[in-house]
Order: structure tokens, then sequence, then C-alpha cells
């Protein structure tokens, strides 16, 4: 029910995400969906791979800062009101969004949103309950 | 009219008699009344007798910063704390800070010396003397104020900040002398140039700067923007506070110390043998007067030289040149010393936070900045910007109450602070002083 997420410590100065990308890449290690925290300061670049140890032990290798964390992958229909409707669950249920990204799939009828939320536990039973789909890590990554 | 102590024209020998009735009389007192003392000095193998001569100074051990530590607070006083009326602090090496005591005649003392430091920069009963040091545990604000009525001139006991407000007190009060650091003289300055008050609408005519290390470029800065002169003045908490050395109107290369009262020597950094006047070394202070916190061979930490040559202005006190540096990694912000080790304890108190840091000092317009780099590891780091903010907030706010100096804190990659030799650099100091 859980995705596992990498972030990664991003210094705010230039050419670390691409060195971050060349590592992954260097591994034959698949990007799936990605986004980027930035302050004045720094950032953390969160991102969904194919092989999350592998890509945790190369960057960490290569003198980052990597953390691991679980998200929700819901799919929802790429059309009008397709996050609302899950933005409206997680309110009635008393959810606090911490953040979210999204990507559509490769056949473009479906969007998928990741989240992280407050509660993890009761964010995924209020979203089955309300009949949303909750893909898995190696979903995620077949899609 | 200017004042010149009688004692402060003496011929040596004069001078340097009354120095060492007095030194024998501290040796002997704090033998009696300090045992970490009487300690040091058995085990130097030295009894108080033994001081025959100024030349026998070097026989005392040094007293440092680290014995001033092992004592706090109180523990270096050589009276009981019913005779202690005051006490101010400044920062130590560690969490703890650097306490010392005065009885009402080190206050009246004090008083003396500053106010003839005062009188070295021409200031005279007829003054009006803004005094922007801070008022506090900081010995600068009071010692001065105190000073400056002793001498019979008006304090206008401003302290920092309010900049504004300070400029306006300036103009309707007709300042005429202005006490601060220097760096605030030149903030104060520039302040006056954005409300478009110009210099020639102040009364000031003299600014004594001290407190913190300045240049001969940063001197000429001060003295073009505020239309003054400027003087050099200087002292430190452990030895009295502001009027250990001043420099007088005649000249511009070094200040006079109140030597009947704070007894200088140089010493190699190294070796710690005294070194003749002239060659540059580690500035060592005995105080002769003090009754409720005598030292004993300082040892500052300051690097100095010591100018024998008569001065044009008649006093026969040695002169000290400007401090050139430390003979350890303190740095002065904004007034305030900070020692990297303070700050590593406060990041060692963090759980989960590295000791892997770094202090970069710079110099924005006319105010020190400090920011302190802190490596993430993974046990602080968190995918949550809220969580990282939340923590540098936090580390930032521990400096803040443990130094009283407000600083950037900024989160870096692992292995971003360059290691020498397996050491790393703590400090980076990027002001041109």
């Amino acid at each position: 029910m859980r995705v596992e997420q990498i972030a990664v410590f991003l210094e705010n100065k230039s050419g670390r995400l691409a060195e971050i990308t060349r590592v992954l890449a260097g591994h034959n290690i698949n990007i799936r969906a990605l986004s980027v925290a930035d302050t004045a300061d720094f950032g953390i670049l969160r991102l969904i791979v194919d092989k999350v140890d592998e890509a945790k032990r190369v960057l960490r290798a290569n003198g980052f800062t990597v953390g691991k964390t679980n998200v929700i992958a819901v799919e929802v229909p790429d059309k009008v009101g397709g996050l609302a409707t899950v933005l409206k669950t997680a309110e009635e249920a008393g959810l606090n969004v911490e953040y979210m990204y999204a990507f559509v799939n490769r056949s473009g009828e479906n969007a998928v949103l990741i989240f992280r939320f407050d509660d993890m536990d009761k964010a995924i039973d209020a979203l089955l309950q309300a009949g949303f789909t909750i893909l898995s890590g190696a979903q995620v990554c077949a899609l | 009219m200017m004042r010149v102590e009688e004692i402060e024209t003496l011929p040596r020998a004069g001078l340097e008699s009354i120095q060492l009735k007095r030194l024998q009389a501290l040796v002997h007192r704090v033998y009696d009344k300090v045992a970490p003392y009487r300690a040091k000095m058995d085990e130097a193998g030295v009894r108080p007798g033994d001081i025959r001569s100024l030349a026998d100074l070097r026989r005392l051990p040094f007293t440092t910063k680290d014995d001033l530590r092992d004592n706090y607070p109180f523990g270096l006083f050589t009276v009981p704390m019913d005779d202690v009326v005051r006490v101010h602090a400044s920062s130590g090496t560690t969490g703890k800070p650097t306490v010392v005591g005065y009885t009402a005649a080190d206050i009246s003392m004090w008083a003396d010396v500053m106010a003839r430091a005062l009188a070295m920069a021409g200031v005279t009963r007829g003054d009006m003397v803004h005094n922007a040091y801070g008022y506090g545990l900081f010995t600068g604000g009071l010692g001065a104020h105190y000073g400056i009525e002793r001498l019979g001139a008006t304090v206008i006991p401003v302290s920092g900040g309010n900049t504004k407000r300070q400029i306006t007190i300036m103009r309707d009060f007709g300042s005429t002398v202005l006490l601060a650091t220097p760096s605030y003289a030149l903030n104060l300055a520039d302040a006056m140039a954005d409300v478009g008050v110009l210099p020639e609408e102040l009364k000031l005519r003299v600014g004594i700067h001290g407190a913190e290390p300045w240049s001969e470029n940063m001197r000429e800065e001060v003295e073009r923007k505020l239309g003054i002169r400027a003087v050099d003045i200087y002292g430190l908490s452990e030895v009295i506070g502001p009027g250990v050395a001043m420099e007088c109107l005649e000249t511009d290369h070094g200040m006079h110390i109140l030597e009947d009262h704070f007894l200088p020597e140089i010493v190699d950094p190294e070796t710690f043998e005294p070194l003749p006047p002239g060659e540059p070394g580690e500035l060592v202070f005995t105080t002769l007067t003090k009754e409720a916190f005598p030292l004993i061979r300082y040892r500052t930490k300051d690097l100095s030289r010591l100018i024998a040559e008569p001065c044009p202005c008649g006093r026969t006190l040695i002169r000290m040149e400007k401090v050139t540096g430390r003979t350890d990694d303190m740095l002065i912000i904004r007034g305030v010393n900070v020692f990297p080790s303070q700050v590593e304890h406060v990041l060692m108190g963090i759980e989960g936070v590295e000791p892997h840091y770094q202090i970069e000092v710079n110099r924005e317009g006319n105010l020190d900045t400090m920011s302190v780099l802190v490596e993430v590891s993974e046990r602080i780091f968190s995918d949550e910007v809220r969580q990282l903010e939340a923590l540098t907030r936090r580390i930032q706010a521990e400096i803040k109450d443990l130094l009283g100096v407000t600083c950037a804190v900024r989160l870096v990659e692992p292995r971003t602070i360059k290691r020498s030799e397996g050491k790393a650099q703590r400090v980076i100091d990027n002001r041109r002083i």
C-alpha cells in the first residue's frame, strides 16, 4: 500500500541535481517521479525510482545525504476534479498534506498522485474506504 | 581644561617604584587569600617575599582563561561576596561565561582610569558624551559611564541600538564625544547619510572606539564620514573593562597603558618568555590595585607590541600598539567575544547533529555577520522542509541564547566543509579589517 521514496538533501548550488541524475543513470536506475522542494538556502529532492535500495546506496557512496520515506500513490482519472476528490476525502478525514506531487501515466488516461500525509495509516484507510485506487511501488514503476 | 595626572608624567624610576610596591602587596594578598593562586605559586616554587624587583615578575605563574573557568564563577575573588558590589561577565570558551567582580574601591579606581583615558582624548567637563557602548553584563557601557561622570562631563547613556533615535539625540543634545565600537560608529555615519543629516549639523569632535579590532582604513573612514578625530581605546573585562589603555591626541601610534594600575608584559606566544619593548608577542597584564578580582600575569591572547619611546604628549606611560591579532581562535562579532568551541558546544547538545560545522564571518556594510554552516547527516535529515527549518531555527536560537549573537544557520551537504590534514577548518573570516 505504500511506496518507498528517496529524499536527497540538496545545497543550493549549481550542478547538484545534474550530479544526482548522472549517478543514477550510471547505475541504470530509472526515475519514475520526482519533485524538488526548495527554500532560500537548501532543497530537498524526492524521487521514486525502480531500484530503491540501490539508488540509496549509490547516492550515499557519492557523498549525498539520503533518506527513505513512505508515501502513498493514488491513481485517479486524468480529468477535471481528479485531485479535488482526493483532497476532499483527506480533508473530511482531518488529514494534513505534508507535500504532494503528481505525474501522468504513459497511456495518458490516469494521473498518479504522490502524497505524504501527517497520518499515513489513517490516510490509507480513508482513501480505500472512499474507493480510491492505491498503487504499490512495483505498480508505480510498471506504469 | 585638559587634565594630565602627575603620575602619568613621572620619571620611569618613580613610576616603577610605585609599581613594585603595589606588586609586592598584591602578591602577598593573593597568596594569603586565594587558594588557587597559592597552589600555583607553591608549585612554581616562588614565595611572595621573592618578588624584590619588577624583573622578578617573570618568576610568577601565568593566569589563563582556563583558570577563570576552573574557578567559575567566584573562585578567584579575594574578598568576601559582601564586599563585592558589582559583577560583569563576558564569553568563556565553553558554555560558561567569564565572571569578574568589583569592590566599591574597584569601581572607583575604574572610574578614575576611565576618566584619565577620556582626558587623553581631550574630553573635559564641558563635553556632552554620547555613550553608545552596550550597558549590561558587558563592561563597555557602564565602565565608560562611570569614567565620564568622574571626569565631570555630561553622559548620555544611550547604549546600543535604535540608530535613528541616536542620530536625533546627537543632533538635538549637541553631543561632542562619541563612544562606540568602530563598526557601530560607521553604522551611525551611514544612517546619518540615509536620513540626510550632515556631519556639520552635529557638534561631534572626537570618537573613542574600541572593543573590537579595527584598521587604520576604518579610522580614516570614521574620521571622514563623521568629520571627527577617532581614537583607539583598549580594555578587557578580566583586567577591568575599558580604560586599560588609551591613545592620546598627540600620536596615532599606540595607546598609553594606565601602568600605575595595570602592569603590562609582552611574552613570546610559544615559549612564554618575556620580550623587550618593540618585540611583538602576547600581551600579559598584572592588575596592581584591583581588590575583588586581581589577576597576576593574565595572558590576554591579544597580540601587540610595547612602545617605550617618549610620547610628544609628555606622558611617560608606556604605549601598546593596536592589537594585531589573537593567539587563539576567538572572534569578535559586533563587540561580542565568540569562541568556535561555544558553537560546537551548542551543536553537540542537539540530538543527531554532527560536529561538522564551520563559522563564516563577513562584513556586510559596516556590520559583522556570522553564519554557521552545519553538515546535514542522515540522522537530522528529513524529507520535509518544515522539519529542517525547525532545526535551523533551533540551532540559531540556542546560539543566540549562549553567545548573545544572532547568526544565520545554513545546512550544507556532507563533506562540504573542507578538512585539512584531517582537521576541519572551523572559521572562515572574510572581513577585511
